[in-house]
């Protein structure tokens, strides 16, 4: 039993927080007033990471990268630490610096993450290396993504999609969209599919840029498919319909993203946290583990509380991470790091901006806009509620039409 | 411990009897025991800890003092999993929890007291044999904190107050491995190999609000060649039959020490004093008043050479493992109540408002459960583990409280009768979020 991060990604941790402290901090005001600009520096950063990647310094790590099991163990054990705990550990420090821009990195989106898990071997020779976006909520489908009403219909050697998509982060910017939609609105989710559309197919129009309560420097878009034409081979995973195998496919994908949207929440929650600490030592209060909780300022009570919450999430995030390089089924694991991570993270960030008082609530601070930021993660990559629902679902061995 | 000595002792030890408690009740196995047999674990209980006193003042010459290594790793990777070693010995633990604690507890609960016979079938699992290192009789070679934690964790998944009547003793005896002296090793360490061990038990807690063990009111200070001990503890793991106590108090002028104080030692009373759960470990107040000790009474070669935040560290652990037990025996017992429960026409399983806070005691389970480990894993590869140890307790403070009150409210009227275990998880885990001490990891 080891909790501690191995020496080999120490190097990756301290150039993704040098990235999160050096780049995205600086910046990190400036675009969250300039919502919808494009943030120039992060192509800088995007070769950079590129360049890292083939010097391995990036350890394979990068939501491209997100493969379950996999590559060969070091250890005498067999224990595998691999993509998914390198990219959650980079990850982690990158947000720690700036959520909307660690969102808005080139290549790293989360529909990098989809192609990683479900792509074939020639796919991923087409799309690898590109920026993909991700597609899946409909002005009337959030959460219930079976509600989906986005249409693919076979037309020869080509897939013709018919639908509106909102919420679509990046979808402005990347170079491909991976778009669900269904093959046969009569026959549930087992119909739904994804699609990589390029950007620039005709058909697919930007309607427009959503401004935002937080990550403004991540675009979110809404974007409509009129007949829009792509090649058969953009389906992504099997293209037939499976009556009774659900999402398969495309739920994959969530298994290894939840553990990532985790990690962007320890890191924005870790970064109000340190920032409060400074603030707070500056003012006189100061908790090194030194009285019970029941001793302790009222103050300091509340910075050990964090910290233990903060803790907690930090290693659910790490094993959900661990579990998917060691090919264990993970899906329960990687809701309960997304459920408790992204809660206790909006929790930390806003007790943060409380504790600093009007330090916390105004602009010269980064405090307040953490706490607009972290908000997000609680609902991206499905809300609070939906990571109850599985994990209860889990727990209880209860189906979608039981336990609604 | 090594592969083969665990093996050897789980073999001839714990599973050969396990075997023999699968086929046989307990109420059967205490009736089987051989009268003399009885007699001498009696005997043997009630005069051990004046024989080793004895023995202790006899033999104060200088040698070395046996210390366990921690098991050597060789890989550095993150790794949540348990080694096989730890699986073999959970599943020992996990059926005796399962098959002796368990259809123990409700009666140990309303006794206040562990079930006769509890000392000799508890020699099954070898706790103390695993726990002596082989120069002083027993068969350990390393010792382990995530297998001490894991240990107590499966142990209170049974029942937690038999778990810490059964951890407090060992616990005196990791304490005299890891920071006693060669002369008390020598003394006190023996009998705690043997099929019976004594009953020895750490007194930290103190009976006032706010306590804190970094600011102990109980006080020694030195007089002439000897201390002089005054003060109270409280939440004492059988206060009134232990033979011995670990007692933490403040040495004038040095800081917390620990003190070996025998039970019978003049100027110390007893005094029972159940609490709201952990019945079964027979909590109750020791009062010291002026006792008088030897110098070779302070655990260790000197003042100062017990880590007192590591000891406090240790304990934290042992607590919040004891915690994560419980609140996995809540969820393992809520899950088939909430399904077989029928309202409305369907299980109450089937509303969010039931199925979300049992999603929600698995999440804040497994996130307590993580954090122990992770301190009781600092502490075994010689990390700093302070920190994680606070952050445990605190955790077991906010989170075992949320984990009593939702587990009697997912069983409504029933959770609140004794017909149901979960009152009494209610109240073990509310006991334990005011408990410093009892046991280490």
């Amino acid at each position: 039993m080891n909790f501690e991060t191995p020496k080999k990604y120490a190097l990756l941790i301290e150039q993704a927080h040098l990235v999160g402290k050096e780049m995205f901090r600086p910046i990190s005001r400036k675009y969250d007033r300039a919502e919808h600009e494009y943030p120039v520096e992060l192509d800088l950063l995007a070769s950079l990471l590129d360049g890292l990647n083939e010097s391995g310094a990036l350890a394979g790590a990068g939501a491209g990268k997100l493969k379950r099991g996999g590559g060969k163990s070091e250890a005498a054990s067999g224990v595998r630490n691999g993509a998914n705990l390198a990219t959650v550990l980079s990850f982690t420090e990158l947000c720690w610096g700036d959520v909307g821009l660690a969102l808005t990195i080139p290549r790293q989106g989360l529909g990098n993450a989809a192609i990683a898990a479900v792509a074939n071997e020639e796919q991923l020779a087409r799309f690898g290396g590109r920026w993909a976006a991700m597609a899946i909520t409909e002005p009337n489908a959030g959460s219930d993504s079976a509600a989906i009403r986005a249409t693919a219909r076979l037309d020869g050697d080509q897939y013709v999609l018919n639908g509106e998509k909102i919420f679509i982060t990046a979808g402005s910017r990347a170079d491909l969209t991976v778009v669900w939609a269904t093959l046969d609105a009569t026959r549930g989710r087992a119909a739904i599919k994804s699609f990589v559309v390029e950007k620039g197919t005709p058909g697919m129009q930007l309607l427009r840029l959503d401004h935002k309560l937080g990550i403004k420097a991540s675009d979110t878009a809404t974007v409509a498919f009129t007949d829009c034409r792509i090649p058969k081979t953009n389906l992504l995973g099997d293209p037939e319909i499976r009556a009774g195998e659900g999402f398969a496919g495309v739920m994959q994908t969530f298994d290894n993203t939840r553990p990532l949207v985790a990690a962007m929440a320890v890191g924005v929650g870790r970064a109000a946290l340190e920032r409060t600490q400074e603030l707070l030592r500056a003012a006189g209060v100061h908790a090194p583990y030194d009285k019970s909780l029941w001793r302790a300022s009222a103050a300091e009570a509340e910075l050990y509380r964090m910290e233990a919450e903060l803790e907690s999430a930090r290693l659910l995030t790490l094993r959900a991470a661990w579990l998917a390089d060691n090919g264990i089924p993970n899906s329960k694991e990687a809701s309960m790091a997304k459920a408790k991570a992204a809660r206790v993270a909006n929790h930390i960030t806003l007790r943060c901006l409380q504790l600093c008082a009007s330090v916390g609530a105004t602009e010269t601070e980064l405090l307040e806009k953490w706490a607009r930021d972290s908000k997000i993660l609680d609902i991206f990559e499905g809300t609070q509620q939906i990571q109850l629902l599985i994990i209860a679902r889990r727990l209880l061995g209860k189906s979608s039409s039981e336990l609604k | 411990m090594n592969k083969d000595a665990l093996g050897r002792h789980m073999m001839g030890l714990g599973l050969a009897a396990l075997r023999g408690f699968a086929s046989s009740p307990l109420a059967q196995k205490v009736g089987l025991l051989a009268p003399t047999e009885r007699l001498l674990y009696t005997g043997a209980k009630t005069t051990v800890g004046a024989a080793a006193r004895v023995f202790k003042l006899a033999s104060g010459k200088a040698q070395r003092a046996e210390r366990l290594p921690a098991p050597s790793t060789k890989s550095d990777l993150f790794d949540p999993s348990v080694s096989e070693e730890q699986a073999l010995l959970r599943e020992v633990a996990q059926r005796f929890a399962r098959e002796v604690l368990r259809p123990a507890a409700l009666g140990a609960d309303a006794a206040c007291a562990t079930p006769e016979g509890f000392e000799t079938s508890l020699a099954d699992l070898a706790l103390g044999p695993m726990t002596v290192p082989e120069a002083l009789g027993g068969a350990a070679t390393e010792a382990s904190t995530v297998t001490s934690a894991l240990l107590a964790e499966d142990l209170a998944w049974g029942d937690a107050g038999q778990a810490l009547a059964a951890l407090g003793p060992v616990s005196v005896a990791a304490a005299l491995t890891r920071w006693g002296s060669a002369a008390q090793q020598a003394a006190y360490l023996p009998p705690f190999a043997e099929t019976v061990p004594p009953l020895a038990s750490l007194a930290l807690s103190e009976p006032r609000p706010l306590f804190d063990p970094l600011e102990l009111r109980t006080r020694a200070v030195v007089r002439g060649n000897r201390y002089v001990l005054n003060g109270e503890k409280s939440l004492v793991v059988g206060a009134e039959r232990a033979d011995y106590y670990l007692v933490a108090a403040e040495l004038l002028g040095h800081g917390p020490c620990l003190f070996l104080v025998a039970r019978t030692a003049r100027g110390v009373t007893t005094a029972r004093e159940p609490a709201l759960g952990l019945r079964a470990a027979g909590l109750g107040r020791v009062a010291f008043k002026d006792v008088e000790l030897d110098t070779s009474d302070l655990l260790g070669e000197a003042p100062g050479s017990v880590n007192y935040a590591h000891f406090v560290a240790r304990s934290r652990i042992g607590v919040a493992a004891l915690g994560v037990g419980v609140g996995q025996a809540l969820l393992d017992y809520v899950i088939p109540y909430v399904n077989d429960r029928s309202a409305f026409g369907e299980p109450i399983s089937h509303r969010q408002s039931v199925a979300f806070m049992v999603a929600n005691l698995a999440v804040e389970l497994e996130a307590l459960r993580l954090v122990t480990w992770r301190a009781a894993a600092r502490a075994e590869q010689g990390h700093p583990f302070e920190r994680e140890a606070y952050l445990a307790r605190v955790l077991t403070t906010e989170r075992g409280m949320e984990l009593a009150t939702n587990g009697v409210q997912l069983l409504g009227g029933h959770g609140y009768i004794k017909e149901h275990p979960v009152e009494r998880w209610y109240r073990d885990l509310m006991t334990l979020t005011t408990l410093e001490g009892g046991l280490l990891a």
